[in-house]
């Protein structure tokens, strides 16, 4: 029974909503509309699961003294204070939840995007070595694509940012299409297997 | 002077309308492919003498009589009335309003809602998804009735088992990412499938396994997986539910957490298998600098790169969707899999006709009629 | 020689990281800056796209990033809107992450404000909705369904600009701002592909490759790649208004070309050391 049911749900859902694509007519429009209708509910319903456990480690942590307990408690007051600036003032404009989510959430994202540019210098450096002559094409691709992309490519010579766009626009766009079509294959081939019940081991059961 | 006249004629309608502009076209008809019970209207709008402050949508009730349906700015230029009878002819006139008082109406439109079965933009995709569906289920059912079926070596797969035996070796975790995205994503259904294998090796060597989690529902999910994992294994008691954990919905601030997590507890192995966006070289950069063998896998075109700059293993696009019928050696999974195959066969043939057909369509025109129904078919509104 | 590659080979990478961040200080603290010419290409084709529709059209645009990849999007989204704006376009703005909402509003108001743009009339802040692809599959059939109400709270049926917009059949242009998923491939698998709607789009530079493919069948009239994409809009909006005043991301693409130089110089140098000390290694006696 604890298979059954979500393979049964599984099935019903999947079928309706494939049916729902190509039959605008009632009762698959009505039923499909209202399938989405409870996936958004559901779906709101899981942002207090994961509060939920989130408060739940982070006590837990805090009460077994387990290692790095230390951050527990910035992470709980963070967590309590954005939500009860929310919860009492409201989310407009210039009111607290507004001033931390500009003065904090806003720069320290802001920051960890930033790293992007360190790590891709560094992965750059290591891994980007001409040992073939394949490596040594993609080498060249990446030097003109890049330069390609900045003002500065155009004034060293006017044609590197024309080649550039051509390389995105035809060499790339045939290599992207064939890793996308793979793969929308291979989410076609799964979602059968999930509607039809071969595929289990996503609900935790035996594969 | 052809010019000219027309021109005049709008003039003099237009003095004769008080309400300020006036309606020059109005159309009526089906909305198309929907479950019946709507008229659209479109209309355009002279802006002679002054452009009307709204439009009154009129329908004729069955008395005669005309009643309020709805009221628009002039600039929509399209309305769409709901809730009506299939079949029934119903009339619609548009009446420009102007600082309170109404203009001259349009002109009087019919129209009458129309149910459909089978949504006309869309028969193509239905013929393709019927076929895809036939291969691979055929292919399924072969591999149920014993079909011996062959599938090339995945490297990435292989190394799993070395990974986690590499990890208990050195005393240290092994840590599985499942991706930034939910439960109604593919890909991350496809990870907690490989989830369950590297949770079962990990439990078999008495490996801790750690998994943080963008999204909750992923949470819950991961914590029954890897519970079951170590039931089968009949290690129940070695299961830490604590030790899979939902981080944050932010994208980056889910890398923070990560990144915090992989520096200070160093696990020996790391799975970076899901859907993974611009932080997939930040979480793989950080794996690699904590000296972890990483396995990485994700149909995201763009983060490959990265992960084969970064990582050990690398699962490249659908790898990740044939992790589950590698690693089990199910006869129905490994079905499906050849029906995969065997689906994408059909579709290169069918690019390579298509593409024969419209060049040669040029000079000859039954080539581009193939072309043009292989057009029709792959086509969709 | 040798030795100062071998040495280069195995250089820390917190020297790495220290030139990238010198890269980006140095231009952006002498405020360098270079022209920005805008060819073809997809950024244009955005632009073009926009330029032709119809006073008055109705453009809903999605903000699914955060404020991690703000540097990147928000200058789209304010140079997008500037252009909507002045073309007599009216907005409709929503979320498929749950801080775009904020990231939306701030720039509705702020352009909407410098133009005299009416909230309500000309533009609409719808909010944040969960669901992703299944949100954008029901706004097909309803807006309302997904959206009673705006981010304020005020009724769906209550507000002008969405008198004639029942669906997304009602929608003229999308446009989604996406910094991952859900984002572009949503709006172009669910609005486009299913209910016929043109998409148009912009993302983070690292994204950018994977939409060629939708550029290249039609499904998106246009696209804006990462900074580059910004500034070549904001370029493009500041045509032929001369004391317009610069965006956000122009000042930016001088530290940007200095950064990619950077990272060319470190590709060059890595890859002598490498064939350098690969070519010993060959020789040496086994």
């Amino acid at each position: 029974m604890r298979l059954f049911l979500p393979l049964v749900v599984t099935f019903v859902c999947g079928i309706v909503m494939i049916l729902h694509f190509f039959i605008p007519h009632r009762p698959i429009s009505t039923i499909g509309d209202g399938l989405t209708d409870w996936y958004m509910i559901v779906a709101s319903a899981a942002i207090f699961l994961g509060a939920a456990n989130l408060v739940q480690v982070h006590v837990h942590r805090i009460n077994t003294k387990a290692r790095n307990w230390q951050y527990s408690p910035v992470v709980l007051i963070g967590f309590l204070a954005m939500m009860a600036a929310g919860l009492v003032w409201g989310v407009e404009e210039s009111l607290p939840f507004d001033y931390m989510f500009q003065t904090m959430v806003v720069p320290m994202g802001a920051t960890m995007f930033s790293l992007l540019a360190f790590f891709v210098a560094s992965a750059a450096f290591r891994a980007f070595r001409a040992s073939n002559w394949r490596a040594t094409l993609l080498l060249a691709s990446a030097f003109i694509v890049m330069l390609g992309r900045v003002p500065i490519g155009g004034m060293i010579w006017k044609q590197i940012p024309v080649i550039s766009e051509w390389m995105m626009q035809v060499p790339n766009m045939a290599g992207q299409r064939a890793v996308m079509i793979g793969a929308a294959l291979g989410v076609v081939a799964t979602s059968l297997r999930m509607i039809f019940g071969i595929e289990r081991s996503y609900l935790g059961g035996a594969d | 002077m052809k010019a000219f006249l027309p021109a005049l004629l709008l003039v003099l309608m237009a003095a004769t309308a008080s309400g300020g502009g006036f309606v020059l076209t109005t159309e009526a008809s089906d909305v198309p492919d929907d479950d019946g019970g709507r008229i659209g209207l479109v209309w355009t709008v002279s802006p002679d003498p002054a452009v009307p402050d709204s439009i009154v949508v009129e329908r004729m009730a069955p008395g005669g009589e005309w009643e309020h349906v709805g009221s628009v700015a002039p600039i929509d230029g399209r309305y769409t009335d709901s809730e009506l009878e299939n079949g029934t002819v119903y009339s619609y006139r548009l009446v420009p309003w102007l600082q309170g008082e109404p203009g001259e109406p349009g002109p009087v439109v019919s129209a009458s809602p129309e149910v459909r079965w089978l949504h006309s933009g869309r028969i193509g995709m239905l013929v393709i998804t019927v076929v895809l569906c036939v291969i691979i289920l055929l292919y399924i059912e072969a591999g149920k009735r014993g079909k011996d079926l062959f599938v090339r070596r995945i490297a990435g797969l292989n190394a799993v088992e070395d990974a986690v035996g590499r990890a208990t070796e050195m005393g240290r975790p092994v840590m599985y990412v499942p991706g930034i995205m939910d439960m109604d994503d593919i890909q991350t259904i496809a990870s907690m499938v490989i989830l369950g294998r590297v949770a079962r090796k990990a439990a078999e060597y008495g490996s801790s396994l750690l998994v943080p989690t963008c999204r909750s529902v992923v949470m819950s999910v991961s914590q029954e997986v890897v519970k079951e994992a170590y039931l089968q294994t009949g290690r129940p008691d070695a299961f830490r539910r604590e030790d899979i954990t939902y981080l944050t919905d932010d994208q980056f601030g889910y890398a923070a957490g990560v990144d915090g997590m992989m520096v200070r507890q160093r696990p020996a192995a790391i799975f970076l298998l899901g859907t993974f966006y611009a932080e997939s070289l930040i979480l793989a950069e950080t794996g690699k600098s904590v000296g972890a063998i990483q396995i990485a896998g994700t149909a995201m075109v763009s983060q490959i790169p990265f992960f084969i700059a970064a990582c050990d293993y690398t699962l490249i696009g659908e790898e990740l969707y044939a992790a589950s019928a590698y690693l089990s050696r199910e006869p129905k999974l490994l079905g499906s899999l050849k029906g995969q195959d065997a689906a994408k066969l059909v579709i290169m043939i069918m690019i390579v006709i298509g593409v024969i057909g419209a060049t040669a369509g040029y000079w000859w025109e039954p080539a581009g009629r193939v072309a043009e129904f292989l057009r029709f078919l792959t086509h969709v509104e | 020689m040798r030795k100062i590659l071998e040495k280069l080979d195995r250089v820390d990478r917190r020297v790495i990281y220290l030139l990238m961040a010198l890269s980006v200080f140095v231009p952006l603290s002498l405020r360098l800056s270079y022209p920005i010419p805008v060819g073809e290409g997809p950024s244009r084709d955005l632009f073009d796209a926009i330029e032709a529709m119809p006073s008055g059209s109705v453009v809903l645009v999605s903000y699914d990033y955060d404020p991690s990849t703000m540097p990147e999007l928000q200058p789209m989204a304010v140079a997008l809107t500037q252009h909507m704006f002045t073309r007599g376009h009216r907005i409709i703005a929503m979320a498929l992450w749950p801080q775009g909402a904020s990231l939306s509003q701030e720039a509705m108001t702020a352009v909407g404000d410098s133009l005299g743009k009416a909230q309500y009339d000309d533009w609409v802040n719808l909010g944040y909705t969960v669901g992703a692809g299944v949100s954008i599959v029901r706004m097909g059939s309803s807006i309302r369904a997904v959206f009673p109400q705006d981010r304020d709270g005020f009724p769906y049926d209550s507000i002008p600009l969405l008198t004639r917009v029942q669906s997304l059949r009602d929608i003229d242009l999308v446009i989604s701002l996406s910094a991952g998923d859900p984002g572009i491939h949503a709006w172009v698998m669910m609005a486009g592909d299913r209910f016929g709607l043109p998409v148009g789009g912009g993302c983070t530079a690292v994204s950018a490759p994977e939409f060629y493919t939708y550029l290249g069948t039609g499904q998106m009239l246009g696209l804006l790649g990462g900074l580059k994409g910004a500034a070549d809009y904001e370029t493009m909006v500041r045509e032929g208004r001369e004391n317009a005043p610069a965006g956000l991301a122009t000042p930016g693409m001088a530290a940007q070309s200095i950064a990619h130089l950077v990272i060319m110089a470190f590709i060059i140098i890595g890859n002598i050391s490498y064939l350098v000390i690969h070519k010993r290694r060959k020789g040496a006696p086994k």
